[in-house]
């Protein structure tokens, strides 16, 4: 039986590109899953000029598919404006590595997730962010589209996973259609928590699983 | 197929390499002598079949120093905790309900008795400390003239630890419980004799012994008033109906006869070797488990920085088949339950690898081990954010 990976996938995880760090980089982004454990640095250099992206490394505490992200995903961003590169998806990611198994999905949009980060931090270090605006609910569920169904490798919220949000004063409710006992709703779960409750004037977050389906694959 | 015999095999805890032998001794059991196993009045083929399965499980028995009868075949480890779980409960009417098992055993027993916590019966999970072993005094706080039941592993999936369930079974024993334990990697790797330990029930393993898979035991103390779970005929005393697998059960006896002490103590040292090795060679390794309470065959190690997956899979490119606890590695995408369990600590599951040995594994293929796990997790460390430049973050 062949590997679940693709041969992209597994040449970038053998071999992969601009790994490392950058001394003094203008940004730098640190994105951490606490449902699986993976963990990735991504470090950018910044044309003051034009605004692309001259130089970048990344840095992966991983499994194959984050590293195979990260390797794929510094190669994309390399010579985009910064502008370019935040619009750089996982699916696009994901399509230039030849796909990549739907339950891996939550370790590799680490990937993703950490050149973004790299390019906010540039952006609030020169300046170039607005001021703080208070949480809604959009702005929860476009966080939300960040976490990974399993089941499928597609976000929670186009699965329909999410079945309600609902923000009040700095309480944040989530509904998830899954029964509390699936096998994937405690990575769910932590995966959720800690998406949202970085937002600046979060103070709680509530998950609530009410759902039926409790079947999945066996836990291992 | 691909061709296996150059993989370097080091999961001997998920399932074993059948032994040639072995399967010479089922084979006529599949080709000539094939007929169920009736009674001592049906035709002579059945009568041999029936012979062959009597005398699998008095030998099988024999090693349990336990009698014929309290020797139960099964089709799995999974299936036999079940009947011991579920049979003991479904066996008994009286006021006793609580149930009382540790936070690292095997999915069979920890999800049998999920199921029967979702029928109302209260379930008590001990923790374990960070070598795995459950605390004798919190057993015996925990055990009380309400238990029905006590089950604690022999020696854990993982981690290997050993726990002195002779010990257990005595305080359980002490309040009228009844005990069972998950002996799947201890039967014939140590010593289990029923004369001297009060254990009431035991899952035993086939597979895990060169044996073949699709048959497991049960042993089950004369008395024990187990039901049966599965509905249909009368065979094993009533205790498992299901036609009778007289090969497997062959096989079974047989693998048991061919593990011998001196194997066992000839893979301790191999794996004390691999063990002791990468703990030298590799900087911020821990080792998991016990170091001396565990059973001969398991080595189990965390590496800091790096993630399980990677590390199988870069052994997998060069043919070498070990596991992980890391949470990228599970169906669930949860971290290993034992190593949370012996820690708390999901950075310790992340870099677990488990290697388990066998008969085939040799000298040579420990020392290819040794440094190619030395080897992958010096690559895997040079792209990892953690570990360089301790302080930053």
């Amino acid at each position: 039986m062949p590997l679940p990976y693709s041969e992209k996938v597994l040449e970038h995880f053998k071999n992969p590109h601009n790994v490392g760090k950058l001394e003094n980089p203008d940004g730098k982004g640190l994105e951490g899953s606490p449902a699986c454990g993976d963990m990735v640095a991504v470090y950018i250099a910044v044309d003051p000029e034009d605004h692309k992206i001259s130089d970048i490394k990344f840095e992966s505490y991983g499994c194959a598919s984050n590293i195979a992200t990260g390797s794929i995903i510094t190669d994309l961003a390399k010579g985009k404006t910064l502008e370019e590169a935040k619009h750089i998806s996982w699916k696009e990611a994901s399509d230039a590595l030849g796909g990549l198994p739907p339950v891996k999905a939550h370790c590799s949009v680490l990937a993703v997730d950490g050149l973004r980060a790299a390019i906010t931090d540039y952006e609030e270090r020169h300046g170039l962010i607005k001021d703080r605006v208070p949480t809604t609910e959009q702005e929860v569920t476009k966080r939300l589209k960040h976490v990974m169904n399993p089941l499928s490798g597609l976000d929670i919220v186009k699965t329909q996973l999410v079945t309600g949000v609902q923000v009040t004063e700095g309480r944040v409710t989530v509904q998830i259609g899954l029964a509390a006992d699936h096998p994937f709703s405690n990575a769910i779960r932590e995966d959720i928590q800690q998406k949202i409750e970085r937002l600046w004037d979060v103070t709680e977050v509530e998950i609530r699983f009410e759902g039926g389906n409790s079947h999945g694959d066996p836990a291992r | 197929m691909r061709e296996n015999h150059q993989t370097i095999y080091l999961d001997n805890a998920a399932s074993t390499r059948l032994d040639p032998r072995v399967l010479e001794k089922m084979t006529p059991y599949f080709l000539d002598s094939y007929a169920v196993a009736t009674s001592e009045f049906a035709y002579s083929m059945g009568i041999e079949a029936r012979e062959a399965l009597e005398s699998a499980r008095t030998e099988l028995a024999g090693y349990l120093h336990a009698q014929p009868g309290e020797f139960v075949f099964t089709s799995d480890p999974t299936e036999s905790t079940n009947l011991a779980i579920l049979g003991l409960v479904r066996g008994t009417h009286g006021p006793r309900r609580r149930l009382v098992t540790s936070r690292i055993e095997d999915f069979p027993v920890l999800n049998t008795f999920k199921y029967l916590e979702s029928e109302g019966f209260p379930v008590t999970y001990l923790p374990v400390d960070s070598n795995g072993f459950v605390d004798r005094e919190r057993l015996r706080q925990a055990v009380s003239e309400e238990t029905l039941l006590v089950s604690i592993q022999h020696a854990n999936q993982e981690i290997g630890t050993l726990q002195p369930i002779g010990e257990f079974a005595a305080i359980s024993k002490a309040q009228g419980a009844f005990f069972h334990t998950d002996a799947t990697h201890t039967f014939r790797r140590v010593p289990l004799d029923m004369t001297a330990l009060p254990v009431d029930l035991a899952t035993v393993a086939s597979h895990t012994l060169h044996g073949p898979r699709g048959i497991a035991g049960l042993f089950l103390r004369e008395g024990t008033p187990l039901k049966k779970i599965l509905q249909g005929g009368f065979q094993e005393r009533n205790l498992r109906p299901g036609t009778e697998n007289v090969p497997g059960a062959v096989g079974f006896a047989r693998a048991a006869q061919l593990m011998t002490e001196e194997e066992n103590e000839e893979i301790r040292h191999l794996r004390d070797r691999l063990q002791d090795e990468l703990l030298r060679r590799v900087s911020h390794s821990i080792l998991n488990g016990d170091r001396t309470q565990r059973v001969p065959q398991n080595a189990n190690i965390s590496f800091r920085y790096v993630e399980g997956e990677s590390i199988t899979l870069q052994l997998d490119f060069r043919g070498i088949a070990v596991s992980t606890g890391s949470a990228c590695f599970s169906k669930s995408l949860e971290a290993s339950h034992v190593m949370l369990g012996i820690g708390g600590d999901h950075e310790r599951a992340h870099g677990s690898i488990r290697f388990t040995l066998s008969r085939f594994t040799t000298a040579e293929q420990i020392e290819t081990t040794i440094g190619a796990v030395a080897e992958v997790v010096e690559n895997l460390r040079r792209i990892s954010p953690l570990g360089k430049d301790q302080g930053e973050r």
